[in-house]
């Protein structure tokens, strides 16, 4: 049974999420990966203002393909979380509170989660087609020079993830696992 | 002597950029659904038939497959009876900005490796080319996502390390991945040769069908052997767990040194793509 969730998210709501729930998200969310990370953590230590308001707010970790005519937006599933591990812990403390990607994640980050109420969430690595069709909107807020790594502004329905880790640390890529080779060592 | 123009061979790199894209090979999808039918595991068969569901729709949409469209990967074989007219590398290189750009495929490829300004257009490719018999040239197109790049290895074993080092160095490779990858992965080792050949070889035994073993029964029983013990770690699909956490072990092998063992692992995942014409 899937939990249907709305961005941006309150600490309230993102910390009733649990490892394993599987989630249908709406509402607005925000792509960034490596490039855009780097440059919105430069403004942070500068103390400069950022050019999105990440309070509450979900990023998606994804660099889409191009839209077609027609289209909305690209192929668009997520891309290895870890390079965000650096950045991540800066922008949960003002206020980020979902992460969607795939992959591991680093203990700093799952700290910073734990202290700040984050959740990290995976959505199917390499399933791009699928996952484009449940963004409704998509526009350019920031860094229009980077390309496929710009910051774009999302509006999604019914975007379908799973909460891997939640903000009391507990790890989907672990209990899975361990609960599948309990299964097969039975057999 | 044949004679071949360039311009030939730059249609045929923009068409096959596309179409590798968009359409994932038959041998990978049918090894998906191969995999489907024996997993045991809840949410590893929800992945399974999510991934079904998404290469459907890339092939009915005409749309990416993933959103990583790769760097270009362009294996030439080259008869050596063929000449070409033109530049042969500026060729290859149009084809692939043409089909990058005429197909709506991601640019990925930045120009320097520190500075990082996109290249705007996915060139250059990287270009393998082999001197083969024959008046023919076989193109083929890889593109490959940096997800599974990222999490591929190279080890300089000694030979004492052997069989069993070698094995073990796979099963580490795949552990440290995880589910970093996209699981599941295909597995592409390279044996032998140098430093340089052994990522080589294990990047062409990414461009072998899943269904195909090692002409060499020794490593076909190996790749078989490896694939059952990849698929015994439970890492799953995505790596929320799960018996599919490998479609196959590709493993090619070349002479090498006295004293050494090259081995390298390069991972991919299981959008694994990759389209051939002969010319």
């Amino acid at each position: 049974m899937e939990k249907k969730i709305t961005a941006p998210l309150t600490e309230e709501q993102s910390r009733a999420l649990r490892c394993g729930d599987n989630v249908l998200i709406s509402g607005v969310i925000y792509t960034g990966r490596d490039a855009a990370h780097k440059r919105l953590c430069e403004l942070l230590e500068a103390g400069k203002e950022l050019p999105v308001d990440l309070k509450d707010a979900i990023i998606y970790y994804v660099g889409p393909a191009p839209a077609q005519p027609g289209q909305v937006i690209g192929s668009a599933g997520p891309t290895t979380s870890y390079r965000m591990d650096a950045y991540a812990p800066a922008l949960l403390d003002i206020g980020l509170k979902g992460m969607i990607g795939k992959g591991k994640r680093s203990p700093e980050v799952v700290e910073s989660m734990k202290k700040n109420g984050g959740v990290y969430f995976g959505a199917i690595g390499g399933c791009g087609a699928l996952l484009a069709k449940c963004i409704k909107k998509a526009e350019v807020v920031a860094y229009e020079d980077l390309g496929a790594e710009a910051i774009r502004r999302l509006e999604v329905e019914d975007l379908p993830a799973t909460v891997i880790i939640d903000s009391e640390g507990n790890n989907l890529y672990e209990q899975g696992r361990s609960e599948y080779l309990a299964l097969a060592a039975e057999k | 002597m044949r004679e071949i123009n360039a311009t030939q061979i730059t249609e045929i790199v923009r068409d096959l950029c596309i179409e590798a894209n968009c359409h994932l090979p038959s041998d990978v999808k049918e090894a998906i659904t191969t995999c489907r039918s024996c997993e045991p595991f809840p949410i590893a068969q929800t992945i399974l038939d999510k991934i079904e569901e998404n290469f459907n729709i890339a092939d009915a949409d005409n749309v990416p497959i993933c959103q990583d469209t790769g760097l270009a990967c362009v294996f030439l074989e080259i008869g050596q009876d063929v000449h070409i007219t033109g530049n042969l590398k500026d060729a290859v290189n149009e084809g692939v900005r043409r089909g990058y750009v005429e197909g709506y495929l991601r640019k990925s490829c930045v120009k320097d490796p520190i500075d990082r300004v996109n290249t705007g257009d996915n060139t250059p490719a990287v270009l393998y080319t082999d001197i083969v018999p024959g008046d023919q040239i076989t193109i083929t197109v890889a593109p490959k996502g940096f997800g599974s790049e990222n999490m591929s290895q190279i080890k300089m074993l000694k030979p004492s390390d052997g069989l069993q080092g070698v094995k073990d160095f796979i099963l580490k490779v795949v552990e440290e991945a995880g589910p970093n990858p996209c699981p599941p992965i295909v597995v592409g080792v390279g044996l032998g040769g140098t430093f340089d050949k052994a990522a080589y070889l294990a990047k062409k035994a990414l461009m072998r069908s899943v269904d195909e073993r090692n002409t060499n029964p020794f490593y076909a029983q190996l790749e078989e052997e490896m694939l059952e013990k990849v698929n015994a770690l439970g890492i799953g699909p995505q790596g929320f767990g799960g018996r599919t956490t490998a479609l196959a072990v590709n493993i090619e092998t070349l002479p090498t040194h006295i004293a050494g063992l090259p081995c390298a692992v390069n991972i991919n995942c299981h959008v694994t793509r990759h389209k051939t014409v002969v010319l």
